[in-house]
């Protein structure tokens, strides 16, 4: 997707939030990542790893918390999980989905000095 | 790009006078993004890059900090302010995103054409060179090239300065073409009021099931190319499947820019929308 963009994102929140709580040094930052938000975890490592430098969370530990992918079946009306986009439901086995959740991105918390 | 686009230098182009940018729309350059500049030259607009590494030395203690945000929430702020200044003018914006080759400019120009003397403005979006916005203005409409540079979408702050290059008309449409591209700009929301995904017949039929993110936020998906359709054995009713499938609610349209098939559809479709948006103004 476009992961070095989304590693500029986060290294401007945590400045934002490093600046706020006068934090000098970040030790680990947890994301979450829906199932469907199209991050690919190993080039975002790789990005957070190079766009961090010179930043108060150079050399910070990535965790990335899995979140599950949901959806609306048109067909039951039930909110199921789904570990697949094109997952039928696995309910009445409709192929009728409304993703609902699962494209999240976000910054959890940081572990700071 | 300043903001979350970190893919390289962006600038805005086809406006050639200075303007003053403490309008009402807040975009200006006075809002507190921390690194980056972005000046104007010649009416052209370059976005630079580069955090500003700012430390400020403090606590030592070790402890969690919860921040529970968006990594993408600067950008929503962005597109935010857009919606609620395109909201305020009572202009009706559509997203239009496709592949590289699905015909959006030349759709484009015969929706200009077949609109009429409807206000309208274009935002057009490309990595390089401002063919694209030359092609709209030769219909007659304004328009402003946005290039990403190395960047693979538009994004909120990108188009937030494009708008105010624009200026749009009230109770107008704008139109924003995005970067060919069924990955990235399905994440970036612009503040536009709906994606309108763009695939040509020929793309083949899996094309939603292969990018079903971008199918899944648009509204409308236009079927363009129509008249090749009997040429290439395409079935466009398992694309319309294949649609629904990653999107239940899509609607559809079979167009072919060329030959004017299916344009009469696809305006009164922008007609209605953009009657339901000023619906509220006029009530007032």
């Amino acid at each position: 997707m476009h992961e070095m963009s989304l590693c500029e994102g986060i290294r401007q929140v945590i400045e934002d939030h490093a600046r706020a709580n006068g934090v000098t040094c970040v030790r680990r930052v947890r994301l979450e990542i829906g199932r469907f938000a199209g991050v690919e975890k190993p080039a975002l490592e790789f990005a957070f790893e190079v766009v961090m430098r010179g930043s108060v969370a150079e050399g910070a530990e990535l965790v990335m918390l899995d979140l599950p992918g949901r959806a609306l079946c048109y067909d039951c009306a039930r909110e199921v999980e789904i570990a697949d986009r094109l997952d039928p439901c696995p309910e009445c086995g409709g192929g009728r989905l409304m993703p609902t959740g699962g494209d999240e991105m976000r910054i959890k918390d940081l572990e700071v000095v | 790009m300043c903001t979350v686009c970190g893919c390289g230098d962006a600038k805005v182009e086809g406006h050639a006078h200075d303007h003053d940018h403490d309008h009402e729309h807040g975009h200006a350059h006075h809002h507190g993004h921390g690194h980056g500049h972005h000046h104007h030259h010649h009416g052209d607009l370059h976005f630079g890059q580069g955090p500003a590494g700012v430390a400020v030395p403090g606590m030592s203690q070790e402890r969690l900090i919860e921040i529970e945000t968006d990594i993408l929430a600067k950008n929503d702020r962005y597109a935010a302010e857009n919606r609620a200044f395109l909201r305020g003018r009572g202009v009706f914006a559509v997203n239009l995103v496709s592949s590289p080759g699905s015909g959006k400019t030349t759709l484009l120009c015969r929706t200009i054409e077949a609109l009429g003397d409807q206000p309208l403005a274009v935002i057009e979006g490309d990595q390089q060179t401002a063919n694209d916005a030359d092609r709209i203005r030769a219909t007659g409409a304004p328009a402003v090239q946005v290039n990403t540079g190395k960047g693979c979408h538009l994004d909120g702050h990108m188009v937030g300065h494009a708008i105010e290059h624009l200026d749009p008309r009230p109770e107008s449409f704008l139109f924003i073409e995005n970067v060919g591209n069924l990955v990235c700009p399905a994440g970036f929301d612009l503040g536009e009021d709906c994606k309108v995904a763009i695939l040509s017949v020929t793309e083949g039929e899996d094309k939603p099931l292969k990018y079903p993110d971008m199918f899944t936020a648009a509204r409308l998906a236009i079927l363009n190319k129509v008249d090749l359709a009997p040429h290439c054995d395409v079935d466009l009713d398992l694309y319309e499947s294949n649609l629904r499938r990653v999107n239940p609610d899509i609607e559809t349209l079979r167009v072919s820019a060329r030959t004017g098939e299916g344009m009469e559809a696809w305006t009164g479709w922008l007609r209605a929308r953009l009657a339901d948006k000023i619906r509220p103004r006029a009530a007032e």
